[in-house]
């Protein structure tokens, strides 16, 4: 890690933040002060996790049910990714799930599913993912989860003086196109934030990325862009995303982009690889690229932390 | 007589009409099965000509969950690792269609 010459007081290139992506060691903490990105030594990282404030943790692309050999045993890495969280010092207020809860949207693995995570002893916010309406009447995630929600599955709630915006953008995917939140959608969500003060902090969550991370791939959101329009007046916006299946993260102005590993199985990144399929590596490799994020916000600071954090370093 | 005589001609004509709708839109002993397969995220072949009343049958060989939908036309659920859909062309035309989970996947059966 020394060897990153992190810049303390300037902001950080584009290029030292691919350099930080890359080190999918350690937890990697990213404060944001006035729109810009530092990134923290261990030690500030620690004591930033300590603060009292909110903080909660991204969970994502569960994909309980898949046995294949990029990992024949994704339950069980879901159950470690719970029990990294049990063991955590501060306990977070709640837990957002990003998407693909299951692979194949069976009854068996919602069960399996929600049999883990709740161990977690935490309320959890889900957004769907492709995976997880792939039922045929696509009833099984929104009786669940559904309740309370607009649409396909959106919704907002405040927390901890942070407006938290759920969205769905896995439906009426258009052919040949990317992810969608569609009209009705974006017409709700325009509305959600009116009333809402600029100085609040916004975090938005969905499946897919909203920003276009690789469009040959399928990354990104055909009219994420018209989402971030509404968003643009407000100071603090973070978007966190799964669905790709690595930490990756942009910053646009006042907007900070981010995605969560996935608990099942690593994705390869953009065009490393003829497909986005499951990436097969190393069985001592794998939990180094698994894992969960924790997110701190802390009132008064107005910024706001995340810290990726694998199963296994 | 006369009544019975008609009967049978009308069942003649009926049979006729039957193998006739027969033959028409499935060609006979022409009709093919066309496979298509699923690999890396990619419908190939890409674009596939057909004749009426072939039979295309898609194979999903990757390790994530793909559809194969075209829009009013058909529609198969979601195929898991080696599962198939099979679709038969009765009409000619192009069939444009995609992966409703993976839309940058898109394919095309020409019917002729």
């Amino acid at each position: 890690m020394s060897e990153h010459d992190h810049d303390e007081e300037r902001g950080v290139s584009r290029r030292k933040v691919l350099e930080c992506m890359t080190w999918a060691g350690s937890g990697v903490l990213w404060t944001i002060a006035g729109g810009v990105p530092r990134s923290m030594g261990l030690v500030e990282a620690a004591r930033a996790a300590e603060a009292p404030g909110l903080s909660f943790l991204q969970i994502s692309d569960s994909h309980v049910g898949f046995d294949k050999p990029a990992n024949p045993n994704a339950i069980g890495t879901l159950e470690e990714a719970i029990n990294k969280i049990n063991a955590m010092d501060k306990k977070p207020s709640f837990m957002i799930h990003t998407g693909d809860i299951t692979h194949l949207s069976k009854v068996a693995e919602f069960d399996n599913a929600d049999k883990i995570i709740s161990q977690a002893k935490l309320d959890v916010h889900y957004v769907p993912g492709e995976h997880d309406f792939l039922d045929e009447e696509i009833k099984l995630y929104k009786d669940r989860y559904g309740k309370g929600t607009k649409g396909a599955g959106w919704y907002s709630f405040d927390a901890g003086g942070v407006h938290f915006i759920g969205l769905v953008n896995v439906v009426d995917l258009k052919a040949g196109g990317l992810g969608n939140l569609g009209a009705e959608q974006l017409e709700w969500l325009e509305d959600d934030i009116k009333g809402t003060s600029k100085s609040t902090p916004i975090v938005v969550f969905a499946h897919i990325p909203l920003w276009t991370v690789y469009p040959q791939w399928g990354w990104g959101t055909e009219d994420g862009g018209r989402a971030l329009e509404y968003l643009k007046g407000f100071g603090s916006v973070t978007v966190l995303n799964g669905h790709i299946h690595q930490v990756m993260q942009k910053v646009e102005g006042n907007v900070t982009f981010h995605t969560a590993r996935s608990t099942a199985f690593p994705q390869p990144a953009p065009g490393a690889a003829p497909s986005p399929g499951p990436m097969k590596v190393e069985d001592a490799k794998l939990r180094s690229m698994l894992g969960v994020a924790s997110i701190n916000f802390k009132q008064g600071d107005e910024r706001l932390a995340i810290i990726d954090t694998p199963l296994q370093a | 007589m006369t009544l019975t005589n008609t009967r049978g001609m009308h069942r003649h004509a009926a049979r006729l009409l039957v193998a006739a709708a027969l033959l028409l839109p499935f060609g006979g002993a022409h009709a093919q099965e066309v496979q298509v397969m699923i690999d890396n995220f990619t419908f190939s072949p890409q674009e596939l000509t057909v004749k009426v009343g072939d039979t295309v049958t898609w194979t999903n060989r990757d390790d994530i969950p793909h559809t194969v939908v075209s829009a009013g036309k058909f529609r198969s659920k979601a195929l898991d690792t080696d599962n198939t859909f099979s679709f038969t062309f009765a009409s000619a035309g192009d069939y444009k269609y995609f992966c409703s989970l993976h839309p940058h996947m898109t394919g095309m059966i020409k019917v002729e």
